[in-house]
């Protein structure tokens, strides 16, 4: 009875060790990390031609709606066969989770393309195909397809979508109810109208905090920084080393940015983006250091608007705007679909596309060469910004935040301190640099 | 069923019950912990290789950690984050746990259940919700703090903690102490119960008041669980992380001031917005803290319990 309770024993142990092995293909000797070689997303075969379902992947969580209601029914109306998902990460998230995918062999076959090195290293690495052959790309120009093509300018790698726009939204009630009848236009203007609001005491002049660090260099640094140091000039001084972090124009960036301090909400060290977007949302707060994103959240919360360019430091200056080439879409090299794939990137590089895109997201602006009406009158008021300012980028995002310390993350870091009183403007400029100068070794090779 | 007993000496048989009831759990426990630990431990001693490998460097990656400019710094500032994070919990949690477990333990306490309940409820509640509630509590803008300490007349000592360099590591200190001190309080509960009534009433019968009876009689005897109490909670500190990157984000704000080794290694690994992950130098992260917590369970299990006289009943 031993010998058969035994064997019984055994029956069942090598049951067991069959089933896990057999559900389990993992390849147990790769050297690299998480890499259980999961199959794509995409299962069909390809029995009905042109049939697929893709999967994009996206940090705009805002969109999912406008994707879901206009923008996949419009393309689904002229390829019904290729469906489309929409399968948004949070903002911060985004990265990290998208390159675990990517090396787990599990992504979205559309990848939503961040602007510059991110998606560079993406297609070093083999992760993004070229679309050199797309015929819509001929819709771009240069300076749209500079955030997604290599140095050499021969790939290009995603299809530009939008760029978005800085500047400052302010509540026409709160405008109203002080009579206040036009938009700052320099920084003396700017702070008189904090000091008004202020003195006043029935709004909080600035609606901003700096608890998740990246407000203050978006919306503060990035925002009225160009007007400092004059915008693609300054940036591409830079990148070749003729200027530094230490130089007049950052330090007043940082100086201007530091003098906010005062016209914030009580305990603003601790409010995060979400809570700020709210405070304005509520009507409590008079300004609201944006990007043209915001407007479509605002419009959707009831609130009125109005839009208004970043001040000049002084009179008669030449005015610089923020004009971001913030977001593509790219194809994964190893998608099972590419044919399909492609189709939808071609639609998407389409003026339909741009005009429902434009339209759908106020606030985001098409790249395309061509003109596209725009029926919202503030994402309208933004763009018109473009007309009497000259464009620019963020100067963290091309080459710059190849290395390590990161420029952008330590943007957001100094420039956070800067705006709580933690960091002087000077020192603030000397951190940056020195972490610059560590691996950045400006073109002199 | 007769065994016949014979006159050579009998071999022992081999014990095969001990393999397959102990086999599905080594083959299992190997194979996800085991095995990713040692090859975790072997890609720190390489060298950044785009998405594979570079080739073999030995300890260099670990003495970039812990001397070369670029990551020094982050390493020591997220190392001494940590101890202060420990020393936050041994001297709030633990002393705290203790106290509830005493006071759980009267006898003339009623309801004693409903209390045990709802101190253990925050430790099964997900970290994002304790996050989200806390972070919630302490907003300047529409939490309630503000209002309950101006209600009893504190409202000056109210400040954005969250976001200000001092307090915020505090702050999250003391958000996972309320979170965790069910477990102590438990731990204790149970060992106090093991300590037999009739020491404690002869206690009473010579004379003893209750702070006598807790330091000569309870303390000593429940000591094998305040060792137990104070190694997990070492150990748990040692790898938190989900609780920082819920609360302050990836890059742990205010100027990293909240920056543990987990959240040092998450950002390290996967990267962090345009900063991207470095599957080499995480690992050594990860191989630095797992050599920490081994160093400390080591030094706790070869000088402290050794001396840790435990009482039979």
């Amino acid at each position: 009875m031993l010998k058969r309770n035994a064997m019984a024993l055994w029956a069942a142990f090598a049951i067991l060790l069959a089933a896990c092995t057999g559900a389990n293909p993992a390849g147990s000797a790769s050297p690299a990390g998480p890499s259980s070689a999961a199959p794509s997303t995409s299962g069909a075969p390809a029995a009905s031609a042109g049939a697929a379902d893709l999967t994009i992947e996206s940090w705009r969580t805002d969109d999912l709606a406008i994707w879901q209601d206009k923008i996949i029914p419009a393309f689904n109306a002229k390829y019904p066969n290729i469906k489309i998902t929409f399968s948004p990460t949070k903002p911060d998230e985004y990265n990290g989770v998208l390159n675990t995918k990517l090396q787990g062999g599990t992504a979205g076959d559309l990848i939503t393309c961040r602007p510059f090195d991110a998606s560079l290293q993406l297609f070093k690495d083999g992760n993004l195909a070229a679309l050199n052959d797309l015929p819509g790309l001929a819709n771009f120009g240069d300076v749209a397809k500079s955030a997604w093509i290599t140095d050499d300018g021969k790939d290009v790698f995603c299809v530009p979508m939008a760029s978005v726009i800085h500047g400052f939204i302010y509540n026409t009630d709160a405008f109203d109810k002080l009579s206040v009848t036009a938009a700052p236009t320099t920084v003396e203007e700017f702070h008189a109208l904090l000091d008004k609001f202020k003195t006043d005491g029935t709004y909080t002049p600035l609606a901003m905090g700096t608890k998740e660090l990246w407000e203050s260099a978006t919306m503060g640094f990035q925002n009225i920084g160009p007007n400092y140091w004059k915008g693609e000039e300054g940036r591409k001084a830079l990148i070749d080393g003729s200027a530094k972090f230490t130089d007049q124009p950052y330090v007043d960036t940082w100086a201007e940015l530091a003098s906010w301090k005062p016209y914030l909400p009580n305990g603003y060290e601790a409010i995060a983006y979400a809570d700020a977007q709210q405070y304005f949302a509520s009507g409590k707060a008079a300004i609201y250091p944006a990007g043209s994103w915001d407007i479509a959240y605002f419009e959707g919360q009831g609130v009125k608007i109005g839009f208004f360019g970043p001040p000049l430091p002084k009179a008669g200056d030449t005015c610089y705007v923020s004009d971001h080439t913030d977001i593509a879409l790219g194809m994964n090299a190893k998608t099972t679909h590419p044919a399909e794939a492609k189709t939808f990137l071609d639609w998407v590089a389409s003026d339909e596309f741009a005009t429902l895109y434009s339209n759908g997201l106020p606030g985001f602006y098409s790249l395309s060469n061509n003109a596209v009406k725009i029926d919202d009158a503030i994402a309208q008021q933004a763009v018109d910004l473009r007309k009497s300012c000259k464009s620019t980028i963020r100067n963290s995002y091309q080459i710059l935040s190849r290395g390590e310390p990161n420029l952008e993350n330590e943007l957001w870091r100094v420039t956070a301190a800067v705006i709580n009183g933690t960091l002087t403007p000077q020192k603030a400029g000397e951190e940056i640099q020195a972490g610059l100068d560590k691996w950045y070794k400006p073109a002199g090779d | 069923m007769a065994t016949l007993t014979r006159g050579a000496p009998r071999r022992r048989r081999f014990p095969w019950h001990l393999v397959v009831f102990l086999g599905p759990a080594v083959v299992l426990y190997t194979a996800f912990m085991v095995f990713p630990l040692f090859d975790s431990l072997r890609l720190s001693l390489f060298g950044p290789g785009g998405s594979g490998l570079g080739q073999f460097v030995g300890l260099d990656n670990y003495i970039r950690l812990l001397t070369h400019s670029e990551w020094a710094p982050r390493f020591w500032g997220a190392l001494v984050n940590n101890f202060e994070f420990f020393a936050i919990h041994m001297l709030v949690q633990n002393p705290i746990g203790l106290l509830l477990a005493l006071l759980l333990s009267s006898r003339i306490l009623r309801g004693r259940s409903v209390y045990r309940t709802l101190i253990f409820a925050p430790t099964v509640l997900s970290v994002v919700i304790i996050g989200f509630i806390w972070k919630l509590i302490l907003s300047p803008l529409w939490g309630v703090a503000e209002g309950g300490l101006n209600a009893v007349g504190l409202g000056d000592l109210f400040a954005p903690w969250l976001g200000l360099k001092g307090p915020a590591l505090v702050t999250i200190g003391l958000m996972s102490v309320w979170q965790w001190v069910g477990i102590p309080m438990l731990l204790f509960s149970a060992a106090l119960l093991a300590i037999p009534d009739e020491i404690i009433e002869a206690a009473r019968v010579d004379g003893a008041g209750a702070l006598r009876i807790f330091r000569r009689i309870q303390l000593p005897m429940i000591a094998p669980t305040v060792g137990i109490v104070a190694i997990l909670t070492f150990v748990g500190n040692f790898n938190a992380f989900d609780l920082v990157y819920a609360v302050q984000g990836g890059l742990a704000g205010p100027e990293f001031s909240t920056d543990l080794l987990g959240t040092f290694f998450y950002r390290t690994f996967f990267g962090f917005q345009l900063q991207l992950g470095s599957p080499t130098m995480g690992a050594t992260v990860a191989g630095m803290m797992f050599l920490l917590i081994l160093l400390g369970v080591c030094l706790y299990l070869f000088v402290v319990q050794r001396r840790l006289v435990t009482y039979e009943a």
